[in-house]
């Protein structure tokens, strides 16, 4: 049984100088054989394996991580979370995860710094001004919560902005989503391993899958690094590297693996109370706890696993950062970074069954994956124990790329993600 | 951030360059009986290789000419590069 992290745990441990914390997980030798083997330890895979514990009594089960918890895109990520998505499929999914987010810290007893500080997307030019009009519609004819403003209004909202009608694309209007906002990305991996850890989840760490043994159509097991490991239900949280698994299982995917960059400025007294992004110059901006800019940039065009990406893009978002906050212009970067981020040809994820029986994919996640952490865990965790997907994640099947009925979110999101 | 050979101009910045993708996707060539999963393979389905993979680039910001390259997606090493209509070397 774990101790309740609480106010009076954080006093009582400070009197051992917060040297007897019990262990937020253990460190398991894998079984022989469990109900269901999740590949992935990142934030999705994790919440998979809580809500399959929590919601569908499958307690066998285990999370396999090549590396360590919340090592990859999950830790790589700008940490904002909203749900202003213009398809009703999408705004379906994504609403259902801010739902979630909304009482996660409660949920699973560890503060995940969900802040709700409103997300706002700037337009630059007329076409973004009716776009962010009717996406702001269609927010509004799905329930979520979402208001136009006027470029005195963006001003008002954020005074940092640069609102000068003489700036190469100035602004012209901007919508927000004051639901929105951004969590500690960290604690949400750390928070829903110890939850899943609680109830008798093994989380293996260090545990590479080198194949998946099929018997004819079915999943019969894992090879990995530390042996075989029996299961027939198999779910793959991989984000980047899920065309290396599917492949193992002879499983074609539509998906290209590509470097996301981001970085972080030097810390700084309170500036930015908001996250601001701006999709026709590609560039998003918040400001963490601790006090720094916290900055996303765009993808690579090539395919790459390499965790690094090119300086122009960097660049590029730089400029815009300087241009939109000339504030800001004097400010040095701390530390800049790549992740691998799995994009689908429609920009809208994959939580699937496939054509094996007992293998399930959930990715395509793109370069917007982060703010659907509890939903993806939630929806798939359904989809796995069901072997029938969700209502709300039936749309994100692997066949709409032979039916055709795409969820296209690549022009039609606010950002790219 | 990679040094590209161009077959043509010779070696440039990469940020000159376009990344067009896996190459040597055939066009179907009677595309009336295409099934709807030979669709989507020749539309979506990518091989996504982590490792050695053949793909297409544009010089965007010079000659304009296509041409394909086998790279290392893994540490983004560009192993070989020919020309368009050039038989891709066996590894």
């Amino acid at each position: 049984m774990k101790n309740k992290y609480s106010i009076f745990s954080l006093i009582k441990n400070a009197f051992s100088y917060h040297e007897n914390w019990q262990k937020a997980w253990k460190d398991p030798t894998p079984k022989k054989e469990y109900d269901a083997i999740i590949i992935g330890g990142g934030g999705h895979g994790l919440a998979t394996a809580y809500y399959l514990a929590k919601k569908h009594n499958m307690k066998n089960i285990a999370v396999v991580e090549k590396g360590w918890i919340g090592g990859g895109n999950t830790g790589r990520n700008t940490t904002i979370i909203r749900s202003n998505y213009l398809w009703d499929a999408s705004a379906g999914l994504y609403d259902h995860a801010l739902k979630l987010w909304e009482g996660l810290s409660q949920e699973i007893n560890y503060n995940v710094m969900f802040s709700q500080r409103g997300v706002m997307n700037l337009a630059h030019n007329l076409q973004d001004v009716r776009d962010l009009k009717r996406r702001t519609h269609a927010n509004r004819l799905n329930g979520i919560d979402a208001y136009y403003l006027s470029t005195e209004e963006v001003k008002k909202f954020c005074p940092i902005i640069n609102t000068s009608p003489n700036i190469r694309y100035p602004v012209l209007g901007g919508t927000l989503q004051k639901r929105a906002g951004t969590a500690r990305h960290d604690a949400v991996a750390w928070g829903y391993a110890r939850g899943a850890d609680e109830m008798g989840v093994d989380i293996i760490q260090n545990c590479e899958v080198n194949g998946i043994k099929r018997n004819g159509n079915e999943v019969e097991g894992l090879e990995t690094n530390k042996g075989f490991i029996k299961t027939k239900k198999v779910g793959v949280v991989a984000a980047g590297h899920s065309s290396v698994l599917a492949n193992m299982a002879g499983l074609r995917l539509p998906l290209e693996s590509k470097p996301l960059q981001a970085l972080v400025s030097e810390p700084v007294k309170p500036i930015i109370d908001t996250v601001v992004m701006s999709n026709a110059v590609h560039a998003y901006v918040s400001q963490s706890d601790k006090g720094e800019l916290v900055i996303g940039a765009g993808t690579d065009d090539y395919v790459s696993y390499s965790q690094k990406g090119s300086h122009q893009i960097v660049e590029g978002t730089l400029n815009a950062i300087i241009e939109l906050y000339p504030i800001f212009s004097r400010m040095r970067m701390l530390r800049q970074w790549g992740g691998i981020v799995d994009i689908c040809p429609d920009a809208s994820p994959i939580i699937s069954k496939t054509t094996i029986k007992g293998l399930y994919f959930n990715c395509g996640w793109g370069t917007g994956g982060f703010k659907a952490t509890p939903g993806s865990g939630d929806l798939f965790a359904h989809t796995i124990a069901n072997d029938e997907p969700h209502k709300l994640n039936a749309a994100f099947n692997l066949n709409r790329f032979t039916s055709g009925d795409l969820v296209d979110e690549h022009g039609a999101a606010a950002v790219a993600h | 951030m990679f040094i590209i050979n161009c077959p043509f101009c010779g070696e440039r910045d990469h940020s000159e360059f376009k990344a067009g993708g896996e190459a040597h996707i055939e066009r179907p060539k009677q595309p009336t009986e295409l099934s709807d999963d030979e669709w989507a393979e020749y539309l979506f389905m990518r091989k996504n290789i982590k490792g050695i993979q053949f793909e297409r680039w544009n010089h965007a910001h010079g000659c304009r000419k296509w041409f394909n390259m086998v790279r290392d997606t893994s540490n983004d090493e560009i192993k070989l590069i020919y020309k368009m209509g050039e038989k891709p070397p066996l590894k």
